[in-house]
């Protein structure tokens, strides 16, 4: 085999290996510990930015670094993986964000800090679940990297969580487990109706199976119908949103960051990746719901902000709305949209996961999680880390030149001109009703910012040594996400450039 | 005809048999030799028995690729099938060993001899069973693997416990050895004939040797009633009021035997005759294991959320696991043979996963219980800042056990959704689901009753060698068939036991 047929292996197993050489050591090697988990998501970094370069980006339609070997010859299950330009972005976020994870982890360890063990090989090991996810291209191994993600989230909630982590943690995992039932449920439905191309037999190829019929559009939609339920409630849309809340709350600062910055756009992801291509004509069909979970999605997420106090729980209520711009955009079934959505991932993976660094920092020194009690005056006390926080609730709600505004203009434009087959009046409708989601982030934001960092600080705080600012390990974590927020803003064609020809490749399916 | 199936002893293929004549000396030469051992030498008894085993696994692999014998005038057929299930009996008994030899030093010491004794007579009978083509020949094997097991269960002579399960098992196995034997009786009224083969060629033939009213009724009738003699082997509900408090009661390794070993062996059994025998009266039995496994998968689950004791979880669960063992014999209903096969190799593949991630369970309960001889639940408390090694082995086990993705539990469960879905029988999948989910929350609570809670007892648990040796195997074997699934998969098929 190739350089190029290792490489995506090498970036999803690399973390795994990185995890069993952890479980090896001794437990009294903590800081050896730490630094195998350093070396192994470093180079799970260092080759997704080789993909990244060699990446051919005039191709992005085509699957690239592709590698098909036999895996389950008895139900046809076979090792495909690669990555096109939809799936490409995601895949270096997920590096990048897992990486400095571990690097805000090397010094700032959840509690109980004597697990260092246990901490860094299920950040490994859901590197490798997460990863996975996004280069998969076969249906049974999609599943798999899936679902394995659950485990080390479930432990790293439970373990090193807040408040009712157990409750959270058991939550997270029934709520996604209940709905990648479905979504088994349908590949399997897909696979028994399938043709292979080639051998004549079924197929779990994702490739292979566009443009199947499945034997009628009533079975299609059906089969829809599993995908959505496992997908939507990972994403998650609204009604299937509660499980969130509880599980970014309790969650520890790692642990929230990658369940916001990655494990959301597993679902969206599935969307865009499967549900879409292979389920063409049944999208159409469902688009119009979709687009109206969407809608509500943002709107409630906006308006459940406004009524929080804990700002854990208001960041993870507003990760429903910004996910809700992403599904607008899928729902529109065009070029536009789905790029706005992919644009939104990233943006929203390299923003709220920023948010969630900056939530857990000030847990870390308040305390608490209540806005009232922390703030007023944090700009006040913590001059640096008050002016990152005003930085990125502002790029979070979407202000133009930051990376936030992209993926949201663009969502509600393609909104506009739906793709063809799609009443224009009811995604207008949606689009108007976005429009009003995007004042009513920007309303909550800003309250948020004056509530927690305007004013004068607490006499309780003011004196308090133990409350200091920005600590160098937080200055290696968020520099590159900060920079990244501002590139993204600045030079959104970074992002576009890449997806592109992926998108339109997809979008020409409903046109 | 049984004329026709007498034979000489110069026409039997002792190659053949090689590896259940092995057994029968090893047998005999432990309750020899077991009288000449001081007590503290009892131990011995243990290495001759595992002599015996390898023994016998060195004389099953000299007959691989040596194609299909037939033997005692077809009595005893060496097939791919009888093989596969050879090959699991020999090694979980080898495994077993390991597992029990300083158990049984500790709590039973003066008397292993005997427990050595009956454990390979119990084998002998596991032997037979896969290979048995004839009635007889099945009940003949079927109580050589469960009468030793009336008598280990009772094996803890001064405990109550271990005497009522003795008791129990006693009682229920005998009554469903005769509700068995009732069902073969009709067969044998209505054919003529004892040979599986022979019994399939006169039930699809309709021909039957003498003029029979109703004959069709009483051999549905026999069939259901032989099938409610294997549901109590297999511990299907609703014939599965023995196993919880025999589990529990028995000596822990015994436990794992009648969960592992024994349950395999009945489903060996259940298997042969009912696609071999009876291939022509899917429409009878299938229907009859979609409601018993149905309620088998149910009530087992149900109730193991409930459960205090480790050992009951287990015999529980396992009681559920033989639920979702039964499901794809329950959707063959005149199915096509494209369906059946797969059906019978998900079947297969099931056991052969369940068995070890079973034993493995198991063999960690047998270490914890050294510490801790209630085996209660709460027990496990923190036992992952005890010992992290024997906490990470049983979430492993756990989570394959519930069926945990990407774990070698999720792939059987895999195999038989897709054979439940293939053919057709929504509904079973639906409650297979169903099932899986609550399966999922208990085996989950006590992982995370392991690794979230802090320990009340700090102290560690001294795991023997051997112990430690057969846990690391078994971690193995299910992380072997986790990363590639076809491990087991790739025999289970070939095990044709009938061309569909």
């Amino acid at each position: 085999m190739t350089f190029d047929e290792w490489l995506l292996s090498l970036v999803v197993f690399l973390p795994l290996v990185g995890a069993g050489v952890i479980t090896a050591i001794p437990k009294a090697q903590a800081a050896l510990i730490r630094l195998i988990a350093l070396a192994a998501s470093g180079a799970a970094l260092v080759f997704g930015v080789v993909a990244l370069v060699r990446f051919d980006f005039h191709h992005s339609r085509t699957f690239q670094f592709g590698v098909n070997t036999r895996w389950i010859d008895s139900i046809g299950a076979r090792y495909h993986m690669g990555v096109d330009g939809i799936a490409l972005p995601l895949v270096v976020l997920t590096v990048a964000l897992t990486f400095l994870c571990v690097v805000y982890s090397q010094k700032l360890m959840p509690k109980p800090q004597d697990k260092v063990k246990g901490y860094f090989a299920l950040i490994l090991l859901l590197e490798t679940g997460m990863v996975g996810t996004f280069t998969s291209l076969d249906l049974v191994l999609f599943f798999v990297f899936w679902e394995m993600v659950l485990v080390p989230m479930y432990f790293i909630i439970a373990i090193w969580g807040s408040e009712r982590k157990e409750y959270s943690a058991t939550k997270f995992f029934l709520y996604t487990l209940f709905g990648s039932v479905f979504m088994l449920l349908g590949f399997l439905a897909m696979y028994f109706r399938s043709v292979d191309p080639v051998t004549g037999g079924h197929t779990f190829d994702m490739i292979r199976l566009q443009g199947q019929h499945f034997g009628g559009v009533g079975f299609q939609n059906l089969v829809f119908l599993g995908l959505f339920l496992g997908f939507a409630i990972k994403v998650p849309m609204w009604p299937f949103h509660t499980w969130l809340p509880d599980a970014h709350g309790d969650a520890p600062t790692v642990g929230s960051v990658l369940l916001a910055g990655i494990l959301l756009k597993m679902g969206a992801y599935g969307f865009i990746r499967i549900a879409l291509p292979l389920l063409p004509h049944a999208a159409k069909d469902w688009a119009p719901y979709i687009g109206g979970l969407a809608v509500i999605s943002i709107l409630y997420g906006a308006l459940c902000c406004l009524a929080q106090t804990d700002i854990k729980r208001l960041i993870a209520f507003s990760s429903v709305g910004h996910m809700g711009f992403v599904m607008l955009g899928i729902s529109t079934l065009t070029d536009r949209g789905i790029n706005a959505a992919i644009f939104g991932m990233v943006a929203h993976g390299v923003i709220t996961g920023m948010l969630f660094f900056l939530a857990g920092s000030l847990y870390e020194r308040y305390h608490t999680r209540v806005i009232d009690d922390i703030g007023p005056g944090v700009l006040q006390k913590l001059p640096r880390v008050g002016a990152i926080f005003v930085f990125v609730a502002i790029a979070s709600l979407g202000l133009p030149g930051l990376a936030g505004f992209w993926g949201e203009v663009l969502a509600l434009l393609s909104a506009f001109n739906p793709a063809p087959g799609l009443s224009s009046s009811l995604f207008r409708s949606y689009m108007v009703l976005g429009g009003i989601g995007t004042i009513l982030t920007a309303g909550y934001m800003l309250w948020l910012i004056q509530r927690l960092t305007l004013g004068v600080v607490r006499d309780k705080w003011a004196n308090d040594p133990a409350i200091d600012d920005v600590r160098p390990a937080e200055v290696w974590a968020w520099s590159p996400l900060l920079v990244g927020i501002l590139a993204l803003g600045i030079y959104p064609r970074a992002i576009f450039d890449i997806t592109n020809g992926a998108v339109t490749g997809l979008a020409r399916l409903f046109t | 005809m049984l004329a026709q199936t007498a034979f000489s002893l110069s026409s039997v293929d002792i190659h053949a048999i090689l590896p259940e004549i092995i057994i029968t000396v090893a047998l005999m030469a432990v309750l020899v030799v077991d009288l000449f051992l001081p007590d503290r030498a009892k131990s011995a008894n243990g290495i001759i028995s595992m002599a015996g085993v390898g023994g016998a696994a060195i004389a099953l692999m000299s007959l691989v690729n040596g194609g299909t014998r037939k033997t005692f005038g077809g009595m005893f057929v060496l097939d791919n099938y009888a093989m596969l299930f050879k090959f699991l009996f020999i090694a979980v008994a080898a495994i077993l060993i390991f597992m029990s030899v300083t158990y049984l030093n500790e709590v039973v010491r003066n008397i292993q001899g005997e427990f050595y004794f009956l454990l390979l007579t119990s084998l002998l009978g596991m032997l037979v069973m896969p290979s048995a083509r004839d009635l007889i020949a099945l009940f003949i094997a079927l109580e050589t693997v469960t009468v030793p097991g009336f008598i280990i269960a009772g094996f803890k002579k001064s405990d109550n416990s271990s005497n009522e399960a003795a008791v129990k098992f006693f009682l229920f196995g005998v009554l469903s050895s005769a509700v068995m034997l009732f069902g073969m009786a009709l067969i044998y009224g209505v054919t003529k004939s004892t040979n599986l083969y022979e019994i399939a060629r006169v039930l699809s033939s309709k021909v039957y040797p003498m003029p029979i009213h109703h004959a069709e009724s009483i051999i549905a009738a026999a069939i259901l009633l032989i099938l409610v003699g294997f549901g109590f082997k297999v511990s299907a509900v609703p014939f599965h009021f023995w196993a919880p408090d025999t589990y529990e009661g028995s000596p822990v390794p015994v436990a794992a035997f009648l969960s592992v070993a024994s349950k395999a062996a009945g489903f060996a059994g259940l298997i042969s005759i009912m696609f071999v025998a009876f291939g022509s009266y899917t429409s009878v039995w299938a229907p009859g294991f979609a409601v018993i496994a149905a309620l088998t998968m149910t009530i087992g689950n149900v109730i193991a959320l409930q459960q205090k004791n480790i050992v009951r979880l287990l015999a529980y669960s396992s009681i559920a696991q033989a639920g979702y063992m039964l499901l794809p014999l329950a959707v063959v209903a005149n199915k096509s043979a494209a369906i059946q096969k797969e059906a019978f190799a998900a079947a297969l593949t099931y056991i052969l996963i369940y068995s070890f991630m079973q034993l493995g369970a198991f063999a960690v309960v047998i270490a914890v219980g050294r510490k801790h001889p209630r085996n209660l639940i709460e027990d496990y408390e923190g036992l992952a800042f005890r010992e992290p090694g024997l906490a990470f082995a049983m979430l492993f086990f756990l989570l394959s056990l519930a069926g945990m993705i990407p774990t070698a539990g999720f792939w059987a469960k895999f195999f038989v959704f897709r054979s439940v879905i293939g053919a057709g029988t929504l509904w079973l999948a639906a409650l297979m689901v169903a099932n899986t989910l609550i399966g999922l929350y208990y085996y989950l609570s006590v992982g995370a009753r392991m690794y979230l809670r802090e320990p009340r007892d700090r102290a560690r648990i001294a795991v023997p060698y051997a112990l430690v040796m057969a846990i690391i195997l078994m971690v193995v074997i299910v992380a072997a068939v986790t990363v590639y699934p076809d491990f087991f998969n790739h025999f289970s098929p070939r095990s044709t036991l009938v061309a569909f």
